[in-house]
């Protein structure tokens, strides 16, 4: 499905991805896993298409080069990235956003678009399912939204769209056990044999709730090391710098 | 690119830069009584609007243009211009709609608004304006019924000469500044309400100004007298052709809201803007002035300002009787090398009253914003209250925005509030809403519509959804 080769980036002539190598199939789960500035988020933006980065290498989606569509094509094709810092938004309601987004997303696809009346039954069914308050739906995108909230509203989202590849940049950072509960909840029922994720975060924590198929070691603009949950594990008793 | 792919290009941008090709009949080039006593007779006024029109000007001769707004225009040649230009088949005045020069119907088709439909469908009663001369009011049958008198100001002038004798000029006088006086003087027609004693207006009543003759200026005069008790919500609607040259439009409007009255006034401008260069387009210099004349009326000015080359006024309430409320609701966009030096001026006069000013400046590309605004509480104006928002948002680099605030409170018992802020549509924003599908143009308006949101939800319902599509196609293009 995703098949990153040699992939480089740079920012303002600063290198941060120097060869990055990486395969993910349908329905599996990848956890990549990497100290501060080791060029976790960088690889989230360049694969969502941020603009900015000068990017070397070959990014293939569903056998397309994925380097080439702009980032809503990417958004179009099914690739999803929950932000690590959700952006506000205001005056904007956040069902008014979620509409948009999904009737854009359908509308470049052909299908048909979803009216008022299915969308409410849409987003009624789906946050029940992610014990979100709909109150928070009739406010501003993210505007007051504690920091919980904001993730939440990004699950929903998710949840919504329905994506082949779900991007969860430190999706779990600043969550408190109850939301972090939910949130994996939210990640495990989209998981089938279609749907894919890559879930980018600091800690093994989250990985408890969310089991991934494979955890990565992201250092230097590198992947170091690849293996199964118990890497996960092992990385937790000794710590970044001294994994090698 | 070839002329021809040029001109479809450019209508792409404005979809209103037809012209049409319509006989007309003017009066000679320049500015002098002669040319006022020409429009008085073809008119058929009466002596005393002569006399109106004539005091006007001895004033207007002793006015210097005035220069302190921020943007500069290069000088106005007021003998070059023409004063009245009318379709030709306007000489035998139609009766009714089938009568009239089935190109005029036409434009106005063109325009989306085809009166007759409109009539029969809607329910808004239209009265449109096309270069000098009102050409048709719809609707006017059920009016009637109910005592409302919705028309042109020409025919007002002839048939409820006690109306206009009693309230025009009583807000914006003969002798008020250079471009208002220079109406008063040479003014060709405009719209006309009457609502009486406790009428609620039980439709919207709609104008549609159009510029169609090139160096023609227009110079409408809109009166409205809302009567005790009555409520009426307005509309004004305004596209021009596209020119190389640019165009004055230089309106009055007055507003009397007599005791316990409402008057609601909703303005959609969009004249030609000018080309992407900044060649081209309206000069919309224009005065609009609303009294709460009684106790407990209330006049609330809405506007969104897409459209001219520059835009220059300050629909204003002069909040004179006890308990009177005024409000003024603003979005102004500017884009390429457009400008706009716009607000209001609320002046407290009775006791008690209140005024709320909520104003959206949108600049984009070149352009340049500002918003001007007096806030007057004079003496005996106890426990008057002015709530003020002020917001900028800025797209690119290249534009302005500016706020200037006046601000005068002589009543210890009264209080002013104001809030500014000024923001810039960050590429995380859109970055964001590209992530979610969204695309440039689509991520832009919809941005630009949460931050208008408070003003748009103050439009009558069938005007909102078309205010939104402006919104999002006056700044296409600007991002990216």
């Amino acid at each position: 499905m995703l098949s990153i080769e040699s992939l480089k980036a740079k920012i303002e002539e600063k290198e941060i991805l120097k060869g990055l190598n990486l395969n993910i199939n349908p329905g599996e789960v990848h956890a990549i896993m990497g100290p501060n500035g080791s060029g976790k988020s960088t690889l989230s933006n360049i694969l969502s298409g941020k603009k900015g980065y000068e990017v070397n290498g070959k990014v293939t989606f569903e056998g397309e080069n994925l380097l080439e569509l702009e980032t809503e094509e990417r958004a179009h094709k099914g690739i999803f990235l929950a932000f690590q810092y959700p952006l506000e938004i205001p005056g904007v309601n956040t069902n008014t956003f979620l509409k948009t987004s999904i009737n854009a997303i359908k509308k470049a696809r052909g299908e048909k678009e979803l009216d008022a009346i299915e969308f409410l039954k849409l987003i009624k069914q789906k946050s029940a399912e992610l014990k979100f308050d709909e109150k928070i739906l009739s406010r501003q995108l993210n505007v007051g939204f504690s920091g919980g909230e904001k993730k939440k509203n990004e699950i929903l989202q998710m949840s919504i769209l329905n994506p082949k590849l779900s991007i969860l940049d430190e999706t779990d950072s600043g969550l408190d056990i109850d939301a972090l509960r939910i949130v994996s909840e939210g990640v495990n029922s989209l998981r089938n044999k279609e749907n894919s994720f890559l879930i980018i975060t600091h800690y093994q924590r989250l990985l408890d709730y969310i089991k991934p198929d494979f955890v990565h070691v992201l250092k230097n603009g590198q992947i170091i090391k690849s293996g199964d949950y118990e890497l996960a594990k092992e990385l937790e008793k000794v710590g970044y710098e001294d994994f090698n | 690119m070839d002329n021809r792919q040029k001109e479809i290009d450019n209508l792409k941008d404005y979809k209103y830069g037809f012209s049409t090709d319509i006989e007309n009949t003017r009066a000679p080039k320049g500015l002098n009584e002669d040319v006022i006593k020409f429009i008085s007779n073809i008119k058929k006024e009466p002596q005393w609007m002569l006399d109106f029109r004539l005091k006007a000007f001895e004033r207007f001769k002793q006015l210097k243009e005035p220069d302190w707004q921020k943007p500069k225009y290069p000088k106005i040649d007021y003998q070059d211009l023409y004063y009245y230009s009318a379709p030709k088949s306007m000489d035998d005045k139609p009766k009714s709609l089938d009568e009239l020069d089935p190109k005029l119907l036409e434009t106005y088709k063109k325009l989306g608004i085809p009166l007759q439909e409109q009539a029969r469908l809607n329910g808004i009663a239209v009265d449109a304006v096309f270069d000098s001369v009102s050409v048709a009011t719809t609707f006017k049958e059920e009016l009637t019924k109910q005592g409302i008198i919705f028309c042109s100001m020409s025919e007002a002038i002839q048939k409820h000469s006690d109306l206009v004798k009693k309230y025009l000029g009583t807000v914006i006088p003969t002798t008020d500044h250079f471009f208002a006086t220079l109406n008063s003087a040479v003014f060709t027609d405009g719209s006309f309400v009457y609502i009486p004693e406790g009428v609620k207006c039980p439709m919207e009543l709609s104008t549609y100004f159009r510029i169609n003759a090139s160096e023609t200026g227009q110079f409408e005069r809109t009166l409205i007298i809302a009567d005790k008790g009555s409520y009426v919500s307005y509309l004004e609607g305004c596209t021009a052709p596209m020119r190389d040259e640019n165009q004055l439009h230089a309106a009055n409007v007055e507003l009397i809201a007599l005791d316990d009255a409402e008057i609601k006034y909703s303005t959609v401008q969009n004249w030609y803007p000018g080309d992407k260069d900044g060649k081209g387009g309206i000069y919309n210099f224009v005065t609009k002035r609303g009294l709460c004349k009684g106790k407990n009326s209330k006049i609330s000015w809405t506007q969104v300002e897409t459209g001219s080359a520059i835009t220059w006024k300050y629909p204003s309430c002069i909040l004179k009787g006890d308990n009177s409320v005024g409000e003024f609701y603003s979005i102004a966009i500017t884009n390429n090398h457009q400008k706009a030096d716009t607000g209001t001026k609320m002046i407290h006069l009775g006791k008690n009253t209140k005024s709320k000013i909520i104003s959206k400046g949108i600049s984009a590309g070149n352009s340049d914003m500002m918003y001007r605004g007096l806030v007057d509480i004079s003496s005996k104006a106890d426990n008057s209250r002015n709530f003020t928002q002020c917001d900028s948002l800025l797209m690119g680099n290249k534009c302005g925005a500016h706020t200037i605030p006046y601000i005068k409170n002589k009543n210890l018992k009264s209080n002013i509030e104001h809030e500014a802020t000024t923001s810039k549509i960050s590429d995380e924003q859109l970055y964001y809403c590209n992530q979610r599908g969204l695309n440039q143009e689509e991520a832009v308006s919809l941005i630009v519509n949460g931050f208008c949101k408070e003003v748009l939800q103050q439009l009558p319902m069938e005007f909102a959804v078309e205010a939104q599509k402006l919104v999002g196609i006056s700044l296409e293009g600007s991002v990216g």
